[in-house]
């Protein structure tokens, strides 16, 4: 069975995909990790504005070795560099931009999806493990659109994109779209819509996949 | 004549009490006060609440204060980064209390407590483990919560310019959560890498009004956290 899976597309590829779905001039926050592969995925001439929520609008790329500076970083403390136009801002004036609908789109992974588009991504409540939430339930509260990006499965090959979230909630309804290595799925009132399949899977292994009932393909 | 510029770090957190609430700024390690906090420690103070983003790496600076048992409680969004062992340790030993507070209503209480709001509502943990217990209430169909505002004994905060007056200009990402620390805190101290003459400031630029900053001292080359961390280097030395 396991030779037979389709291999799906990389999360590269993935990213690529989702990159393709911010419109131009929108104003975006990437999580940390994966969610950071679709800056480099940007199409030639669309301008994307990002903002990370440690106070800048205007986040550039990665800096060039011998030139980071300890006080220009992003949300997952490493460093970046500021684009011309940027601005600096302090941390409530940042968190007004999430909580206030400013920003059009925020990437975030996730430890489980519901079928309601319910999103856990902070905390997996064993007990004994240290809680540590940031910023991701004032985004998910905020943010015009909520995509989420991550391998279809966990690393053991359970169900990510479940009925019900088991793990803590970071926010209820609040994700639109899931971008994984198998599917692009879209969370809609009537449920799980599935608007593109990577190359070899089946209707059949998708929903093998995927606990929550998935209610249309392409 | 207004003088708000301090001669020494000792000066400066003169008079933290046992028991305080302390703000502390920063980031990670940017933006951190770290020689006032390592001045903190000198002073001996304990039993202090602490609201901070996280809590420190290694066992320099926020990380020190808590690693010299100066900390009764954490109020911070991210307690665990990279390195950053001393909060879990202690933490998992049942040593040290911990409020999780999401970062944008950490944020936004801190701006209330400095704004004279005692309280707000907000869309953020709604339905989540961390709304459990609170006020809850629906505006135009959606639900909130209600978050109070918290306000501090002390604040202590890392800038890049100050003048005698208290006023204040930062760099690049280390503002984060300065000028709202120095807005909610009683007596507000702040690092900075040079004081300049008053006028000196173009007043358009200002970022922290003096009116919010208390104590200000010159440390024109602070230690860089992470360097410290690298080097396995412990305060006090």
């Amino acid at each position: 069975m396991v030779d037979q899976a389709p291999k799906g597309w990389t999360m590269n590829e993935v990213a690529q995909k989702l990159a393709l779905d911010i419109p131009d001039g929108s104003y975006v926050n990437l999580g940390i990790g994966i969610p950071e592969l679709v800056a480099d995925h940007v199409p030639e001439g669309r301008e994307l504005i990002y903002h990370t929520e440690n106070g800048l609008l205007g986040m550039g790329p990665v800096p060039s070795p011998g030139t980071e500076d300890p006080e220009l970083i992003n949300a997952g403390k490493k460093p970046v560099t500021a684009l011309p136009g940027a601005a600096y801002f302090h941390h409530a004036d940042s968190f007004a931009m999430i909580r206030g609908q400013h920003l059009d789109v925020c990437v975030l992974g996730a430890l489980q999806i519901s079928g309601k588009g319910d999103l856990a991504n902070w905390s997996t409540g064993e007990p004994g493990a240290i809680p540590a939430v940031g910023g991701a339930m004032d985004l998910v509260a905020g943010v015009k659109h909520i995509y989420v990006i991550s391998q279809h499965t966990t690393k053991t090959g359970e169900a990510k994109i479940v009925r019900e979230c088991t793990y803590p909630l970071t926010g209820k309804g609040v994700v639109s779209r899931i971008y994984t290595n198998l599917a692009i799925i879209e969370v809609q009132p009537g449920g799980l819509y599935v608007l593109e399949m990577a190359p070899g899977v089946t209707k059949e292994y998708l929903q093998a996949q995927t606990d929550a009932p998935l209610v249309g393909f392409p | 004549m207004i003088q708000k510029v301090v001669g020494s770090l000792e000066e400066a957190v003169a008079g933290v009490f046992d028991g305080a609430t302390v703000m502390i700024g920063g980031f990670g390690e940017a933006g951190s006060p770290i020689e006032l906090i390592h001045a903190l420690i000198d002073s001996g103070a304990k039993d202090l609440t602490v609201v901070s983003n996280n809590t420190g790496s290694g066992e320099v600076g926020l990380a020190a204060l808590i690693a010299n048992r100066r900390v009764r409680k954490m109020i911070c969004s991210f307690p665990r980064t990279a390195n950053s062992t001393v909060f879990p340790e202690l933490y998992k030993k049942g040593e040290i209390e911990l409020e999780l507070v999401p970062q944008g209503t950490l944020a936004e209480r801190i701006r209330a407590g400095g704004a004279g709001i005692p309280a707000f509502y907000t869309p953020a943990s709604v339905n989540t483990p961390l709304a459990e217990g609170k006020e809850h209430r629906v505006f135009k169909g959606n639900t909130f919560v209600l978050e109070e505002g918290i306000r501090a004994d002390f604040s202590l905060v890392k800038a890049h310019r100050a003048d005698r007056f208290g006023n204040l200009v930062y760099n690049k990402t280390a503002r984060n959560f300065g000028p709202i620390m120095c807005m909610a805190a009683n007596t507000a101290i702040v690092q900075v890498k040079e004081v300049v003459e008053a006028g000196t400031l173009d007043p358009e630029q200002v970022v922290t009004p003096g009116i919010f900053v208390q104590r200000v001292v010159e440390i024109a080359h602070p230690a860089h956290e992470s360097e410290l961390v690298a080097a396995k280097r412990r305060y006090p030395w």
